[in-house]
C-alpha cells in the first residue's frame, strides 16, 4: 500500500493527466446521446445573461433583413388565415389547438460545429419545456433539450443525434432526415424505399409521428437523388429550407397531448 | 510576482471572452474553427508546477465547454495539449534558460521559436479536439482538412495577438 502511494506520488503528473482525461471523456460521452443531452445540457441563467448582453449589442446589425423576413411571414400568415376561414371544419378543432406556439429570439447559435445548439430567450417561467419543437419562419429548426428559468437550449437540426421523422410531400412515404456534419445548408434523406424515385425540388415535410412537430412543416427540398445504397433503401441530399446561419426569430411548438400519447405508448411497449 | 498573477488572470478572461463571444459566432466555412483561448496555456510560465498546468488546462477547457455546451470536449483536448507541452519545450528550447515565472514568449524564444512552439501545440490540440468531436472515423479526410485549416488559422491569429500585445523593447 505504502509503495503504491509512493509510486502514485512519484508519477503524480501522469496520474493527474489520466484522471483529468478520464473525467473529461466521461462528461463528454455522457452528454453525447440525445436522451442524455435532455438531462445534462448546461443551460443556465449565467451563460444566458452573458449571451443576452452580447445580443443586445450585436442584434442591431441586420435589422433591415430581419424586418423583411417578418413582413414576408406576415403576408404568408394572412394568406393561411384566409384559407382557414373559408374551410372551417368543426372536426379539426382539437387537432388545431393541439399545438401551442410561442415566439422566441435566438440569442446564440452556431452552425460550424459537429453538434450545434440554439439558445433561446424564453424559459420555464414562460412555459417552456424540454422536447418542444423549434421552427423558423421557413422550416424546422430544432428541439428544446434544456430549460432554465429564463432561457432554453435547443438541439439544432445540425446535430449528430438529430433524426427527424419526415414524409415525402408528393406521395406521403415516410423517410428520415439526418445531418452528416458537412455543410450547414444540406442534410440527408435516408430510409427512402428504393422503388420511390425522388426528383430535384421535391418537398420533404415533417410526418407528425414524433409528436414534437405538427404534420406538414417544411424541412427542405431535395437537391440530389442518390441511387440505392443497399437493396431496399436509398438516400437523397436535401437543401434545408431554414437558413441556420441567419435565423434570428423562431417559434417553439408545444404539443399539449404529447405526454398523454407518450404514456399510452409506453404502457403497451412494456 | 503579483504582476504575474494579474497578467495571467487578465489574459485568461480576455481570451475566453473573445473566444466565446466573438470567435464562436464567426462562421468561416465549416472547416475553419479557430480556438485561440489555448494561448493562455501556451504562455503560462515555462517552469510552472506540472500538475498546476494540467489543472489550469482542465479549468480553461471546461469554461469553454460550459459556454458551448460541449461538456468535456475542450477540457479533454486542452489537458492533452498541456500534457505534451513540457516535452515540446524540452525538444525545442533545451538550451534556453527559463527562470521561475519566465513565459515562453517572444522575449525568451523569439518570434520564430514561438511560431514553431505554437504551431506544434495548436496542431496537437486541434487534432484531439476535432477527432473527438466527430467521434467516428468515416470521412476521416474531411476531419483531417478541418484540423489542418483550423490549425493554420488559429496559429496565425495567435501570432497576430502576440505581435500586437508584446511590448516593444525600449532602447536606452
Amino acid at each position: 500500500m505504502r509503495t503504491l502511494i509512493v509510486f502514485l506520488w512519484k508519477h503524480q503528473f501522469f496520474v493527474l493527466f489520466i484522471i483529468l482525461e478520464a473525467l473529461s471523456l466521461t462528461l463528454f460521452v455522457n452528454s453525447y446521446s440525445y436522451h442524455r443531452s435532455l438531462t445534462s445540457s448546461t443551460v443556465n441563467d449565467v451563460t444566458g445573461i452573458i449571451y443576452m448582453a452580447y445580443d443586445n449589442v450585436a442584434g442591431y446589425f441586420g435589422l433591415r433583413e430581419e424586418n423583411k423576413k417578418l413582413v414576408n411571414e406576415n403576408t404568408q400568415l394572412k394568406n393561411v388565415h384566409h384559407i382557414n376561414i373559408s374551410e372551417t371544419d368543426t372536426q379539426f378543432t382539437v387537432r388545431d389547438s393541439q399545438y401551442y406556439y410561442r415566439s422566441a429570439k435566438v440569442i446564440s447559435s452556431s452552425v460550424n460545429r459537429q453538434n450545434n445548439y440554439l439558445l433561446l430567450n424564453k424559459g420555464s417561467k414562460q412555459g417552456m419545456k424540454t422536447e418542444m419543437g423549434v421552427v423558423s419562419s421557413t422550416g424546422v429548426a430544432g428541439i428544446v433539450v434544456g430549460v432554465s428559468p429564463n432561457f432554453s437550449y435547443a438541439m439544432s437540426l445540425l446535430h449528430h443525434n438529430m433524426r427527424v421523422s419526415a414524409r415525402i410531400k408528393k406521395n406521403n412515404h415516410l423517410v428520415n432526415i439526418l445531418w452528416d456534419g458537412m455543410d450547414y445548408r444540406r442534410g440527408r434523406v435516408v430510409d427512402i424505399p428504393s422503388h420511390i424515385q425522388l426528383n430535384e425540388g421535391d418537398s420533404i415535410v415533417t410526418s407528425g409521428n414524433s409528436l414534437v412537430f405538427p404534420e406538414g412543416v417544411l424541412i427542405g427540398t431535395v437537391s440530389k437523388y442518390l441511387h440505392s445504397t443497399n437493396k431496399d433503401l436509398s438516400e437523397a441530399i436535401i437543401n434545408f429550407s431554414t437558413d441556420f446561419n441567419s435565423m434570428k426569430y423562431v417559434y417553439t411548438i408545444e404539443n399539449r397531448v404529447k405526454k398523454e400519447a407518450d404514456t399510452l405508448m409506453l404502457k403497451y411497449v412494456e | 510576482m503579483s504582476n504575474l498573477y494579474v497578467r495571467n488572470i487578465v489574459r485568461f478572461l480576455s481570451l475566453v471572452l473573445f473566444q466565446v463571444l466573438i470567435l464562436n459566432h464567426m462562421n468561416l466555412s465549416g472547416y475553419i474553427n479557430p480556438y485561440i483561448y489555448i494561448l493562455f496555456i501556451l504562455l503560462l510560465p515555462a517552469r510552472i508546477n506540472k500538475s498546476m498546468l494540467l489543472l489550469f488546462a482542465f479549468l480553461t477547457g471546461l469554461t469553454i465547454d460550459y459556454f458551448g455546451n460541449t461538456l468535456g470536449l475542450h477540457a479533454a483536448a486542452t489537458v492533452f495539449m498541456a500534457f505534451t507541452r513540457l516535452s515540446v519545450i524540452k525538444v525545442f528550447f533545451n538550451n534556453v534558460e527559463f527562470l521561475t515565472g519566465d513565459e515562453p514568449g517572444f522575449a525568451k524564444i523569439k518570434a520564430g521559436g514561438f511560431l514553431k512552439y505554437a504551431l506544434v501545440l495548436v496542431f496537437i490540440h486541434h487534432s484531439a479536439l476535432f477527432i473527438l468531436e466527430v467521434f467516428d472515423f468515416h470521412e476521416f479526410l474531411n476531419t483531417l482538412s478541418r484540423i489542418a485549416l483550423s490549425t493554420l488559422v488559429t496559429t496565425a491569429m495567435i501570432m497576430i495577438i502576440m505581435l500586437v500585445f508584446t511590448p516593444v523593447k525600449r532602447k536606452n
